[in-house]
This record gives C-alpha cells, structure tokens and sequence, in this order.
C-alpha cells in the first residue's frame, strides 16, 4: 500500500552545519581581552569570516557587562552569531541569539605567523580582507551509522549529518532526530524526524509506529494533519520518489 | 550516607509539595530519618503542607549565605520526631541558589539523615537544575494527560543529562508517580491511561494516587496526607509508594479496581 503524502510544490527546508569556533572567556574579563589581542596579534584575522559562537555557561556576568564584552569583542572585529549558555535575564534582543545543541568538535588550531613589525601585523588584523588562515577542520565524510540505546526526550535534538541514525526506543513529542542519511526508529516516532537533511533525496526513515508531529525527507516534509490518518499507529517505511514522500505500511 | 531523592515534573501544580509532603512522612513512620527541603525559594509551599509555616527562623538560602548553620534551619515535626523540614525562603529568587551552596547542604543532610527529599520548583530553570542536580534517585511526578507527560518526559531527558550522576556516566534511578488519577474519568476515556503513560515515559512505575478531597483537606489542616487521615484512599497509596521507595516488592494497586488479586498489577514496569 503506497500513499501520496506530498503534492508538487512542497516548501524546501535544508539543514546547514558550519564548524564554529567556541569563545568561552574567563574572569578578569580585561586579562582575557588581553590574551585574546595577543592571540590576534600572532595570527592575524584569524576570526574574519568564521562563524564564533560565544559560550558563557562558566561565566557569572551581568546582563551590562555581557553587553559590554560583546561589544569589546565587535571593536576587535570578533562577530558573535550566538550565545550558549546564558541565562535569559542576562540576554536582550539586540544580542545574538541564544543557541544550544552544539557538538564539541576537535580544538581549532591557531597558526602563528611572525609578524615583521608590530606595526604591521595591526593592519593584517584590521585590513587585509582575505586573511591567511588555517582551513577549516574537515568533518570526515566517510558513511557512519549513530545508533541510540534508549528513547530521545521531548526537548532533545539528535543531530548526525554525517550518516544513518538508529534509535532504539520511541521519539517523543517535542523530540527531534536529524539525520544526513536513513532514521531507523524501534519504536513510536511522536516527534519530528528529518532524514536526507544535507541533500539526500535517498534517505529514508523508517518506524515502528508513526504518530509523527513532522517529518521530512531532503527537505521535503509534512506535518501531522496532512499525513494519512490510516498510517497513524503502524509500521510505516517513508521514502522520496521525486518530490512527494511515500509511505509504506511495512507487515 | 543518605539517599537523595528530588521530586520533579516540570509542570507546576502537579503534586510535587503534596508528594514530598506525604512520602516523607510515609518515610519518617518507619523510623528512618527523613528531612525535606523546599527548593521552590521566593514560592515556598511545603512549609505551609507541613503545618510548619510559623516555625521558620531561618531557611535554605540563609544556610547557603552561611547566615545561619543547618541545625538552626531544620524545623523538627511536631508530630513525628524523624521528620525535619528546611524551609525555602520566600523573600529571595532562585538566583540566591548558587550550585557550591547547594553541594555542601546536601553533601551534610546526606551525613545525618536517611533520606533527604528535594521539592523542585515546576519549570526547567535554574530552580529546577539544581533541586535534580545532587540526587541519586528521581521522583517524576505526572498527571494522566498529555501536557504533564510531555513535560515528564522533558525534565527525564534533563535528570539523563544535566544531573551529577548522568555527568560521572551513572544512571539516574527514575521512579513514576501518576497522581491525581481520577478513576471514573479513566473509565470515560477522558484521560491517559495508565498503559499509555508508561509507554510514552518508559520509567518504573512507583505508585498512583488518586484524585480525593482527602489531599485539600490534609494541606487546609497543615499535615501531609500520610499524618493526617493515614486511612484515607490517597494515603494508603502513598504508603505503598514508599514501600517501593525503600525497596521492598509491592505490587501498584490501581484506584478504583476492586482490591485482590485482579485489582493489583504484580511487578508493573515499564517496557
Ligand atoms: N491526589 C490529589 N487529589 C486532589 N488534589 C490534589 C492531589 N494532589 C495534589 N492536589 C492539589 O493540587 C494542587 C497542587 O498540588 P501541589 O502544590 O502539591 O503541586 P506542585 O506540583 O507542588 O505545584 P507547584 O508546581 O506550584 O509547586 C494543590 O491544591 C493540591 O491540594
Ligand atoms: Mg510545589
């Protein structure tokens, strides 16, 4: 039995992930400052065009001097796109946003490049539009497989990108599961799950019972009240045949 | 070394103060030491559910502050004399709880008393991280519909990942108490079934309670609901649940099923 679950002019929403580079200062803020002018100084524009994300879960700082240090950090042309781990009292909506669910990835390297002068090295930090710097750390692409040994809580995000993810127990609702391949789920999907989210029009999700909120394949998705009532409560196989997501029910 | 036990539920007014109240008297009645502190600071209730409002001097954020030492903020119960209650303080916010505070007063009621149970504020913030933070076992509290259970299940993901214990790599022990289990709306269909709650959840079941006057009528006279009417049906559930606290094997009588062997489900778990 095969469902027609999407008609042709679908809105497409892809996932993107970026490597950030992690600031996470310390007290006295001015000391850190300084270490941070002299890590500048020896690697210049290491963080033009970088994505930085400012992490302040271990420092205890007011709403005023996080603000401050914000801009401390934008006259030194360090752009923050987010905030982890601050609390709500200490954030205004002029400050980026504030951001959770981010992976540890492995140190970036800062290569140090003799400056010839003093002099010199200030205008590479403050002028040279395309800064020498060391490339990225690539993520390795290799297929990978992520599996989970118990059931994704409402309010938790599972983000692979990298390959396949295999829970086994239920997604609740308000849980997500985002996979760059296939979603193998022993158990009920009550939340959301993306499958094929950086470009994989052959990812699949497959679930014991669906009671799915969203899900999407490629960017192609659909929520609850559009999907089929007679596929609630079963085993359901949920594949992409150009733009219209499937659905199998399995045995 | 004590145990430590935090009632939790993420959504508010879903018997949290009302269960602490009574499984630490439970507790208390078989001659074990049992202190209960009140985390919700600035909304303290658990004073008022022991019948100890006008005994507090100093409270938990004094201890924290070192204003004052333990032994002067715990009020001993009238009643039973295993029983001791820190209050919160209603004067403060949940920013007056630093986490070294609250690490070294568990880390002393831990050295004198058997069971130190921890009444969390509703909510995921600040009040809530850090009455889990410390504990060694989990009591979620959940009321048989579908907003309490997605916040149970919330707060389970946090008590798996932001306590002491999910960060040394341990497992957090998880215990559910459905309360205010209405057993005529649960024959209309009107509520989550117990099955269905413990599916979603997939924690052990430690008790239900069920929805009585009884409970109102215990907090009016100030007495936890175990002291007051120890007869009473909610009473009677609450006792069973602390039994299963302390480890015995009690089979879950569920509310309004006839009493004997078809009435109790043996050995309940969750899947
Ligand atoms: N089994 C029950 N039967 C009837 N009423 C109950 C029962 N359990 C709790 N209540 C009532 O529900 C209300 C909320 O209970 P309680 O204060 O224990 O909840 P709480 O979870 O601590 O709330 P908060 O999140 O505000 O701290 C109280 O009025 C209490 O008397
Ligand atoms: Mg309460």
């Amino acid at each position: 039995m095969t469902k027609v679950l999407t008609d042709a002019r679908s809105i497409r929403i892809k996932g993107r992930s970026f490597l950030a580079v992690v600031l996470s200062p310390d007290l006295p803020l001015d000391q850190w400052l300084e270490r941070l002018d002299d890590l500048a100084a020896r690697s210049a524009g290491f963080f033009l065009d970088r994505p930085v994300v400012l992490d302040v879960s271990e420092l205890s700082i007011k709403k005023a001097e996080l603000k401050q240090l914000i801009d401390d950090l934008a006259a030194r042309k360090v752009r923050i796109m987010g905030i982890e781990g601050a609390r709500p009292s200490q954030l205004t909506p002029e400050m980026p946003p504030a951001m959770k669910g981010g992976k540890p990835a492995s140190d970036v390297e800062v290569t140090a490049q003799e400056p010839e002068t003093e002099a010199e090295a200030e205008v590479a930090a403050v002028v040279s539009p395309a800064p020498q710097r060391q490339e990225a750390p690539q993520v390795r692409a290799i297929p990978q497989s992520l599996t989970i040994d118990e059931p994704v809580r409402s309010g938790q995000s599972i983000i692979f990108p990298e390959g396949d993810i295999t829970i086994v127990g239920s997604v609740a609702s308000g849980a997500e599961v985002i996979a760059g391949g296939s979603i193998h789920i022993y158990g009920t999907l009550r939340g959301r799950a993306m499958a094929g989210s950086i470009g994989n029009s052959n990812a699949r999700i497959f679930c014991r019972r669906l009671e799915a909120e969203l899900i999407a394949i490629d960017g192609i998705y659909k929520m609850a009240e559009d999907m089929d009532s007679s596929l609630r409560g079963h085993a359901v196989q949920l594949s992409l045949e150009g733009e219209t997501i499937m659905a199998d029910i399995l045995f | 070394m004590g145990k430590v036990i935090v009632v939790t539920s993420g959504k508010g007014g879903v018997g949290k103060t009302t269960s602490t109240a009574a499984l630490g008297a439970a507790l208390a009645q078989r001659n074990e030491k049992v202190a209960v502190v009140d985390f919700d600071v600035g909304l303290r209730n658990l004073d008022l559910v022991m019948g100890a409002e006008r005994r507090v001097v100093y409270d938990l954020v004094n201890v924290i502050n070192g204003d004052a030492k333990l032994p002067q903020a715990l009020i001993r119960d009238k009643r039973l004399d295993t029983l001791f209650l820190l209050p919160a303080s209603q004067t403060r916010d949940k920013d007056a709880l630093t986490e070294e505070g609250v690490e070294r007063v568990i880390g002393e009621l831990k050295r004198y008393f058997d069971w130190v149970i921890c009444d969390s504020p509703a909510g995921i913030e600040k009040g809530a991280t850090l009455a889990m933070r410390h504990a060694d076992v989990a009591v979620v509290v959940t009321n048989p519909e579908v907003s309490s259970v997605r916040d149970s299940d919330r707060i389970i993901g946090m008590l798996d990942s932001k306590t002491l214990k999910a960060e040394n790599g341990e497992r957090m022990e998880k215990h559910l108490l459905l309360t205010r289990y209405d057993s005529l709306r649960a024959e209309r269909g009107d509520m989550l079934k117990v099955d269905d709650v413990l599916e979603i959840l997939s924690i052990p079941l430690l008790g239900i309670i069920p929805e009585s006057t009884d409970v109102l009528k215990a907090s009016n006279l100030g007495a936890p609901v175990t002291l007051s009417d120890a007869r009473s049906a909610p009473a009677q559930a609450y006792f069973e649940a602390a039994r299963r606290l302390a480890g015995e094997i009690v089979p879950v009588t569920v509310p309004g099923e006839k009493r004997g062997i078809f009435g109790k489900l043996f050995g309940r778990k969750a899947a």
